[in-house]
């Protein structure tokens, strides 16, 4: 472990950390009003770590969705990581087996981000960066979910404080995050419209999964513009 | 503990493993693969896109009027603001809403 390298990973990662904080004490409170208890938010939190699917998990579970169905959404959410993994493969070969697991644990968005910004500016993606910057982000992550747990239990009826609306804006904003991506209008229009149509004709959660394929399948059967192995745009999370 | 609380456990548990895996998958796939397939990538590549907006049109759709409107004003910040930003507005929108007007 290089200590100069780690300390610079932390303060890279510190301000990420400050922004994503109010969303893990949201999503804290919100597991908590989803029938969750603080320990089981915090150990969410702990084992998944990655926020956007964390709260689509909460909500799907809260609204009874059929277990696998959960999970499935959750790793729909994240497939966007496949990608992140497969680019950043190549700045990382050198990390041995066991930092390579802690590296692809540690691999939201941010990290990635940053990791590809850090190698085109030549500086070395060493494992002491990587993980200050990683750790500086994982564990307040933890400690703002039992925050946002504790106080959500105090809430009573989350409609008269406005909670219920948090859910659908943050998945707006995470949304509009992947504005620049290609064939982002059609891909959206298309799981809109059938994501309201099956949620009133078949009914949650189905209306998710029906949505989604709609919008991938749009997806594959337009006509392909980009060069093959290009990799797309960074999005970032929160 | 109960049945229900476990496979609320078992869920956690199986979606930190989905995680997990679409964070090595890429890497394990690059090393084996020589390119994907363009439809493929197309595919891929709209995945949150359309999953994340069946989350936001139903609700939009019938979450009633003060959902809708805080929604629409919160997609306007969106469109210039962080998206902190998007959840202070829409929030304060649908509490005026809520407690001022209706």
């Amino acid at each position: 472990m290089n200590r100069d390298e780690f300390r610079e990973g932390l303060r890279g990662g510190f301000p990420i950390m400050v922004a994503a904080s109010p969303f893990g004490a949201l999503f804290g409170a919100l597991a908590v009003d989803n029938g969750f208890s603080i320990a089981d938010a915090v150990f969410m939190s702990a084992a998944v770590y990655a926020g956007a699917s964390q709260m689509v998990g909460i909500e799907l579970f809260g609204n009874n969705v059929q277990p696998w169905l959960v999970v499935l959404s959750v790793f729909a959410v994240n497939f966007r990581h496949v990608l992140y993994s497969a680019s950043i493969a190549k700045h990382i070969r050198h990390f041995t087996l066991v930092q390579k697991f802690f590296a692809f644990f540690l691999l939201i968005d941010p990290q990635y981000a940053e990791s590809e910004r850090r190698a085109e500016r030549g500086l070395p993606v060493s494992f002491s960066w990587y993980l200050g910057f990683g750790l500086i982000i994982y564990f307040p992550w933890l400690v703002n979910t039992a925050i946002g747990a504790v106080f959500g239990q105090l809430i009573g009826d989350p409609k008269a404080i406005g909670l219920d609306v948090l859910l659908p804006i943050y998945f707006l904003g995470l949304v509009l995050g992947f504005r620049q991506r290609d064939r982002f209008l059609p891909v959206v229009a298309a799981s809109a419209v059938a994501s309201v149509a099956a949620m009133h004709f078949v009914g949650s959660p189905w209306h998710v999964s029906i949505g989604a394929l709609a919008g991938v399948l749009l997806a594959a059967c337009l006509p392909q513009e980009r060069e093959p192995g290009e990799m797309p745009a960074i999005e970032k999370e929160a | 503990m109960d049945a229900q609380h476990l496979t609320l456990i078992y869920l956690i548990i199986a979606a930190a493993v989905a995680t997990f895996a679409t964070r090595v998958g890429g890497y394990v796939l690059i090393t084996q693969l020589k390119h994907i397939p363009p439809r493929i990538e197309a595919a891929l590549n709209a995945v949150p896109a359309a999953v994340l907006t069946t989350l936001v049109a139903p609700a939009f759709v019938y979450g009633g009027f003060d959902v809708a409107t805080s929604m629409l004003v919160a997609f306007a910040v969106g469109l210039r603001l962080s998206s902190l930003r998007m959840l202070l507005v829409g929030w304060i929108v649908v509490m005026v809403i809520r407690h001022l007007i209706l």
